[in-house]
């Protein structure tokens, strides 16, 4: 039993791969839960799917992933932005034309005879692939996450709280609420190189839907989604090393299952 | 402490149509203002407008310092796993550097508030598993950690339970007897009539005064238009309707 917790870890590549799981587990539990409270869970799985068509480039150049990563948050971004102003679309439907028009022209671009056959690395992740830079990218950021999202603490309670008094407590809503989607864009930026950019929401919803059914406090919900992300994390490169299968993929299906078996147990609604 | 100053106050939420216009009076330290109107006559924007949060405003505000703000109970989110100590504190964030844990005074200040709306033993519930007169005075506690000089509170009478009422109108009394100045928006002519000023607002300020003088059925008629019941004698007169939107 012992063994099979630890000869992964001989290999440094199941290491880094830890590694930058766990990391990115600091950021992606916590910021998960305020997503879910903030009720930005269509938009965080927009802006990552949105982001293809510039990992895609980003590959075609031969430039790094982050690169492209940030430029695609950031046109997908705007365009989110910029079509929710039309009235007749509503937010909804304008998000909707916006990531679907990004993901086939991605895949159009992916499937160019030009590019590199990394299409499925894009989607889905290379969390095996991942080399001391990446992971000091990563790091990095989620870090930094990490503790904007405590330094932010109060102020987003305040907004998410109730909104219409925030001001009157301190704290201007509208400067919170964006500076949890710029949170949410890092995120999925320091995210993609080893989850993929379908597969990178896994880690960041379902934890903080497991902590917030279970937990009656937020700090609490915000430490245990940290928690879950790590164990899904640890969980899923252990699944991903004894039954050969995608690391990526292991990942965010472990997080999915701990988000599952904490159903019967929260008394909590799901968001 | 100098109470609440406001003249020549119009403002709304887009340029040229004023929500709210010609709005001038004075209510000064320990003074209770009940804040009469119909739904959307403007009780909701003077607030705003109070608060520096209404996009277009003119007119002069004065004001001893930032004012407290207590919701309509329904504006808080049930779904938010804060306790009633938890919202109580919230009012203590804003003198909180982001860096600091919040004070132990802030600490014991939001138990003793919570204590004084009647809710000390409710303090590690969940917000949203308290009833809708429990809630509000877990808002009203959060004003009290706020320690403004003026309290803005937005129908915290509306919809409450008898016990919930009855502690609500005692906090009152006490604040009051602080030297602190209460705007109360509210329904219930009966209520304001009790109060030590009445503002009556339709979309432009109708009357202002002790409520001896501005409670006539004809300034009743102006203020909720078509919205008014005027039950036998006249003296208990009514205004219809629930809550704004």
């Amino acid at each position: 039993m012992l063994a099979w917790l630890t000869d992964p870890l001989a290999s440094p590549v199941i290491q880094r791969a830890l590694a930058e799981t766990l990391l990115l587990a600091v950021a992606c539990g916590p910021l998960g839960v305020w997503i879910l409270l903030y009720r930005d869970a269509y938009a965080a799985e927009s802006l990552s799917h949105g982001m293809l068509p510039g990992l895609v480039l980003a590959a075609l150049a031969g430039a790094p992933l982050v690169l492209g990563a940030t430029a695609g948050v950031l046109v997908a971004a705007a365009g989110i932005a910029l079509v929710g102003r039309d009235a007749r679309l509503g937010s909804e439907i304008g998000v909707a034309v916006v990531v679907s028009s990004l993901l086939g022209l991605g895949a159009i671009l992916a499937l160019a005879p030009e590019t590199p056959p990394r299409l499925a690395e894009l989607l889905f992740g290379d969390l095996l692939g991942v080399d001391a830079t990446d992971l000091a990218v990563a790091g990095v950021l989620a870090v930094a996450v990490a503790l904007a999202l405590a330094g932010a603490y109060r102020p987003l309670v305040l907004t998410g709280f109730d909104r219409g008094s925030a001001r009157a407590l301190g704290a201007v809503p509208l400067r919170w609420e964006l500076a949890l989607l710029v949170l949410l864009g890092a995120t999925t930026v320091a995210a993609v190189q080893g989850l993929g950019n379908l597969l990178l929401l896994a880690l960041i919803l379902a934890p903080g839907a497991a902590a917030l059914r279970v937990c009656r406090r937020l700090s609490a919900a915000l430490a245990l989604a940290a928690a879950l992300a790590a164990l899904a994390g640890i969980l899923g490169l252990l699944l991903s090393y004894h039954l050969e299968i995608a690391a990526g993929a292991a990942v965010a299906l472990s997080a999915v299952g701990i988000a599952l078996v904490s159903v019967p147990l929260g008394g909590r609604p799901a968001h | 402490m100098s109470g609440l100053r406001v003249s020549g106050l119009s403002g709304g939420y887009v340029p040229g149509a004023d929500a709210l216009r010609d709005v001038a009076f004075t209510a000064g330290p320990g003074q209770i203002v009940g804040i009469l109107g119909p739904n959307g006559g403007g009780k909701t924007t003077l607030f705003r407008a109070l608060l520096g949060e209404l996009p277009v405003r003119r007119g002069e505000i004065g004001l001893p310092g930032p004012p407290a703000y207590v919701p309509q109970t329904e504006r808080a989110r049930l779904d938010f796993p804060v306790s009633a100590l938890d919202v109580a504190l919230m009012g203590a964030y804003a003198r909180t550097p982001w860096y600091r844990r919040v004070a132990r005074a802030d600490r014991e200040r939001a138990g003793e508030a919570l204590a004084r709306v009647g809710l000390a033993e409710a303090a590690g519930s969940t917000f949203g598993t308290l009833s809708g007169g429990q809630r509000q005075r877990v808002l009203i506690a959060r004003a009290l950690v706020q320690d403004a000089e003026v309290l803005l509170l937005d129908e915290p009478l509306s919809g409450v339970d008898g016990v919930s009422g009855a502690r609500i109108e005692a906090v009152f009394a006490e604040l009051r007897g602080e030297g602190r100045t209460l705007l109360v928006a509210t329904h219930d002519v009966r209520q304001a009539a009790g109060w030590d000023r009445v503002l009556c607002l339709h979309r432009r300020q109708i009357d202002y005064g002790a409520p001896a003088a501005v409670l006539s059925p004809e300034t009743l008629r102006e203020t909720y238009g078509g919205e008014l019941i005027v039950l036998p004698g006249g003296a208990h007169a009514v205004g219809v309707g629930h809550h704004h939107h």
